[in-house]
């Protein structure tokens, strides 16, 4: 079986794999990191979002054989030292952009990703339509667009150029 | 004084852990020395098994057993918790719901042998190599083929596949009303099959331990204790005290993680058998085939009106699919939670109901948010759209014209329920002005400027929740009670644990059971800790489903706080030389009324657990409470929902411009959870009414059976979601409370259709049914012939 070597949330990781196991079994079976979740198996829900160098991945739609040598971020890792929040996590607690919690990791992992590649500012609708990958059963969306559109200053420490309320 | 008491809209608790990746729902949790399964289940809709063959699986690198119907043989079936009965006072047919399909097969999804191996993929390789013999029977899937002459038999005991022939309402009183009538409307309409799809898929552990005898669930449930009941006493006779059932984090229900399912027993069972953890996760493919389903009814509607409007009789036959076998409260779900709605907000003076429940080859129908309310609600706010228009009738004057006034609650409708409170007038006049109705007729003609079809739809609804009574919900044929149970556990040094029988998951208990705490004793929030879904911690519980968990779990933590605070005093009185009835409690202190003596909460919790100057002689140390709550009625939140549409009528496609919602769910406790509560409910009204639809074949095989074919609303399928709240309390529980998980996806289906048909006005189109699809709409715009029309 293939061993992999990979760094995950800034930490040196390894493991010996099946060559069909997912990078997402990979993270929540041998590396036991259980934020990044599994929604669906066609792909659609987005709750299994991580960044793979930097860029948002389904990671139910990539082997963990693809990542060797890879930098991983996962929710676990966006705590932090300090404890603190990332802003997109601290906003989408004020906005109350989660109930169940089980689409959230994949959500804000996709956020981040979002208001990331839109240093320009987002409208609401760009949100809504950046959202499209991820399926949450709980809010309505609504307070998951609010807590986007508070994050997006925070993140490029700026204001709002687009109001989305 | 408290700030993070009733009506703050205090940030949750359980959100850290959640936003961190710290959450423990039951895929998340591993047992030493699990094995897994893996479910092999019939592709087939109906079959006879002549031969499971596991002798190659067997030998499967990794295989621990592999189990079939026959070892489930001595076992009981699936049980059901609701009993309805015919007209003719005959029982409902109650078939045996085997825990593996045991003779036939009878849906795609019916589990036929259980895999259990080292690993995941050792337990599906080898489910793989399972050669199965089954011979393929003529199968039903919809409600028409089942109930047609001749039709094939889902169960030899089940004639014309007929589960029961229910009937409730005054047939008379109904016949005389449509004698008087100076009009009668008639509507066909269709409740359009649904999948519920919680994000996390369901998934358990079964586990025992040799040392003690006890037996583990952790599975994905709104209600541990009511699995541990059915599971224990009804399928593997093991008694309560060795059964622990844990519903950890969940994420999702809306009424899918209410029932309980085969699975759940064939591990618990299987853990005892082999004497090891076993763990389950289901896949969303099997979530599609085996999580009950939701709706699926047939009605036929008939509305009696006078000259002016008033409705006279209201009239209806439905037919509701209950699947292959009987869901935990499937015979409920038409019959006492639907067919006794149809009063809805209106003072209707007589209505007659039937409902025949039919067996089909297709997974097992059971409630989904709302349950039987949605179904009520759909059918009387659009028989009351078309008659207005059939009335000539502006669709707000007939709805107002026929409201049950505020002076008249307690409201006895003619259909068993009891309304205790509302302001319907209220709701509606609130939502009409936040939803600009009154400049509705202008973005109408904005709209036309740009060639689009605008609509405007409304939703004055009401539904009964809180469930129950134990003694209506008996009467009814519920086979159990549905009160509701609270232990506060005051710590000596002040702080406080409350064990509940509600189960969060998704409702933000955490904090606002917290706040509830917070207001009554005064405790800080840091000092509240809310413990739920594990009947080892919780003494019992019902758990949540039909909006319950503040209106009858909220009042039995209010009832056990009474007791912390009643003998708290007899304890502050004996401390401070006061006659007990000159001590109250108020902002978290004792006081002697008058004077400026006072003990803190946490100088009597520390005195009653080191009861050295204590009152020994008539009263026992320790400062922890337990109170069963039973409601003494339903409770009737109601509201108005109002859609607005703009249709694109080369394309048929429907865009959601604004949603507005003005419930009175009576008292508020977190108003930012409330609102959470109302959008996401809103947005799965919205996906039934225009996206969802869970799609059988005429063979059985479900089409839309994959996130990639059945739509799930996105993002940018819902818009802002506007909501308001209007305040009638409830009368009978302390709190004032009504419920609010499920008023969203009640009142806003018909609003949305509404909407559609008032976009498509000008195209003769009278009714749509769900859901409402470009490709439906399209071929409306495209089949109206304006001049046979214009009649």
């Amino acid at each position: 079986m293939p061993q992999i070597s990979l760094t995950v949330n800034g930490k040196p990781a390894s493991a010996t794999v099946e060559a069909r196991t997912l990078l997402v079994e990979l993270l929540r079976d041998k590396l036991h990191l259980t934020g990044t979740h599994v929604g669906c198996d066609t792909s659609q829900c987005g709750a299994c979002t991580v960044q793979v160098d930097g860029m948002s991945v389904k990671s139910c739609s990539m082997l963990a054989v693809q990542a060797d040598g890879a930098n991983v971020l996962t929710i676990e890792g966006l705590v932090n030292a300090d404890g603190s929040l990332h802003p997109m996590q601290a906003m989408f607690r004020e906005h109350h952009a989660l109930q169940c919690g089980y689409c959230t990791p994949g959500m804000v992992m996709s956020a981040i990703d979002l208001v990331e590649t839109h240093p320009e500012g987002l409208s609401e609708a760009q949100i809504r339509h950046g959202l499209e990958g991820n399926l949450c059963r709980c809010t309505g969306y609504h307070n998951i667009v609010k807590a986007i559109a508070a994050a997006w200053p925070l993140m490029h420490d700026k204001a709002l150029p687009v109001a989305a309320e | 004084m408290v700030v993070d008491g009733i009506g703050a809209s205090v940030k949750r608790k359980e959100d850290l852990r959640f936003l961190s990746g710290r959450g423990n729902y039951v895929d998340d949790m591993n047992r030493p020395g699990q094995a897994y399964a893996q479910f092999l289940r019939s592709d087939q809709p109906h079959g006879k098994i002549n031969k499971v063959d596991i002798s190659a699986a067997l030998k499967m690198p990794g295989v621990v057993a592999i189990f079939t119907g026959d070892d489930f043989a001595a076992v009981g079936g699936v049980p059901c918790g609701w009993q309805i009965h015919s007209k003719d006072g005959s029982p409902m047919v109650e078939p045996r719901h085997p825990v593996l399909a045991a003779g036939k097969v009878r849906h795609v999804g019916d589990p036929i042998a259980m895999v259990v191996a080292e690993t995941k993929q050792q337990a599906k390789d080898a489910a793989e190599a399972i050669v199965l013999d089954i011979e393929t029977l003529p199968a039903v899937a919809g409600l028409t083929a089942a109930l047609a002459q001749g039709a094939p038999l889902v169960h030899d005991e089940a004639p014309g596949n007929v589960c029961f022939d229910w009937h409730i309402g005054d047939k008379a009183a109904v016949e005389a009303g449509f004698a008087k009538a100076h009009k009668i409307v008639r509507l066909d309409l269709i409740n359009n099959r649904l999948v519920p799809n919680a994000m996390e898929p369901r998934a358990a552990i079964g586990d025992y331990d040799v040392s003690s005898g006890e037996y583990t669930l952790y599975t994905t449930s709104q209600n541990p204790h009511v699995i541990r009941l059915l599971m224990g006493a009804f399928v593997l006779s093991i008694p309560e005290h060795k059964l622990r059932v844990v519903a950890p984090d969940v994420g999702g229900g809306f009424g899918s993680k209410i029932f309980h399912y085969a699975e759940e027993a064939a591990l618990t069972w299987a853990a005892g058998k082999l004497q090891r953890p076993i763990k389950w996760t289901a896949d969303r493919t099997e979530a599609f085939i085996t999580d009950a389903h939701g709706r699926d009814h047939i009605s036929t509607a008939e509305l009696a009106l006078d000259a002016e409007g008033h409705f006279m009789a209201l009239k209806v036959n439905t037919q509701a699919n209950m699947g292959a076998y009987l869901s935990t409260f499937a015979p409920s779900v038409p019959t006492y939670l639907s067919a006794t709605l149809l009063a809805g907000v209106y003072k209707t003076p007589a209505i007659y109901a039937e409902v025949k429940a039919v067996f089909t080859n297709t997974v097992p129908v059971d409630a989904y948010r709302g349950a039987g309310r949605p179904e009520a609600t759909f059918l009387v706010e659009r028989i009351v759209d078309v008659a207005a228009r059939e009335m000539n009738m502006d669709k707000v004057e007939i709805r107002k014209k026929n409201f049950i006034p505020k002076e008249a609650f307690p409201y006895q409708t003619p259909i068993a329920l009891q309304y205790d409170s509302g302001d319907y007038m209220a709701t509606f006049d609130g939502c009409l002005k936040a939803a600009d109705y009154a400049g509705f007729e202008a973005r109408r003609r904005a709209s036309a400027a740009k060639g689009k079809l605008r609509g405007i739809g409304i939703s004055t609804y009401v539904e009964a929740c809180g469930i129950a009574p134990s003694a209506v919900a008996g009467a009814l044929g519920a086979r159990a009670g549905l009160y509701e149970v609270a232990n506060i556990r005051v710590h000596p040094t002040g702080s406080v644990t409350v064990f509940t029988g509600a189960h969060s998951h998704g409702q933000g208990h955490e904090t606002t059971f917290a706040q509830l705490v917070s207001e009554q004793l005064g405790v800080a929030h840091d000092m509240i800790d809310i413990v739920h879904g594990d009947t080892g911690k919780v003494p019992f519980g019902m758990g949540t489903y039909g909006s319950r968990s503040l209106s009858v779990g909220g009042s039995a933590m209010v009832k056990a706080m009474d007791k912390i605070i009643a003998k708290g005093k007899k304890i502050a009185a004996h401390l401070m030389e006061a006659d007990v009835h000159d001590i109250e409690f108020k902002d978290g202190k004792f006081s002697v009324m008058g004077t400026d003596k006072a003990k803190t909460f946490g100088e009597i919790a520390l005195t009653a657990y080191v009861p050295h100057n204590y009152p020994i002689e008539e009263l026992e140390p320790g400062l922890e409470e337990t109170a069963f709550y039973d409601p003494k009625n339903f409770t009737y939140p109601g509201g108005c929902h109002i859609a607005e549409v703009e249709i694109d009528p080369d394309t048929g496609t429907v865009s959601m411009l604004n949603f507005t919602a003005v419930d009175d769910i009576g008292r508020v406790i977190n108003p930012m959870i409330v609102e959470g509560q109302i959008q996401g409910g809103v947005a799965q009204g919205i996906g039934q009414a225009l996206l969802e639809h869970a799609i059988y074949d005429e063979s059985g095989q479900l089409l839309s059976g994959s996130m990639m074919d059945y739509t799930m609303p996105r993002a940018d399928d819902i818009p802002n979601i506007s909501v308001g709240t209007e305040v009638t309390l409830c009368t009978h529980n302390p709190l004032g409370s009504k419920g609010v998980g499920e008023v969203g996806a009640i009142g806003s289906p018909p609003a949305v259709i509404n909407a559609v048909v008032d976009a498509l006005r000008d195209y003769g189109v009278r009714h749509v049914d769900m859901p409402a699809t470009p490709a439906k709409i399209w071929a409306m715009i495209e089949a109206y012939q304006p001049k046979m029309a214009a009649e």
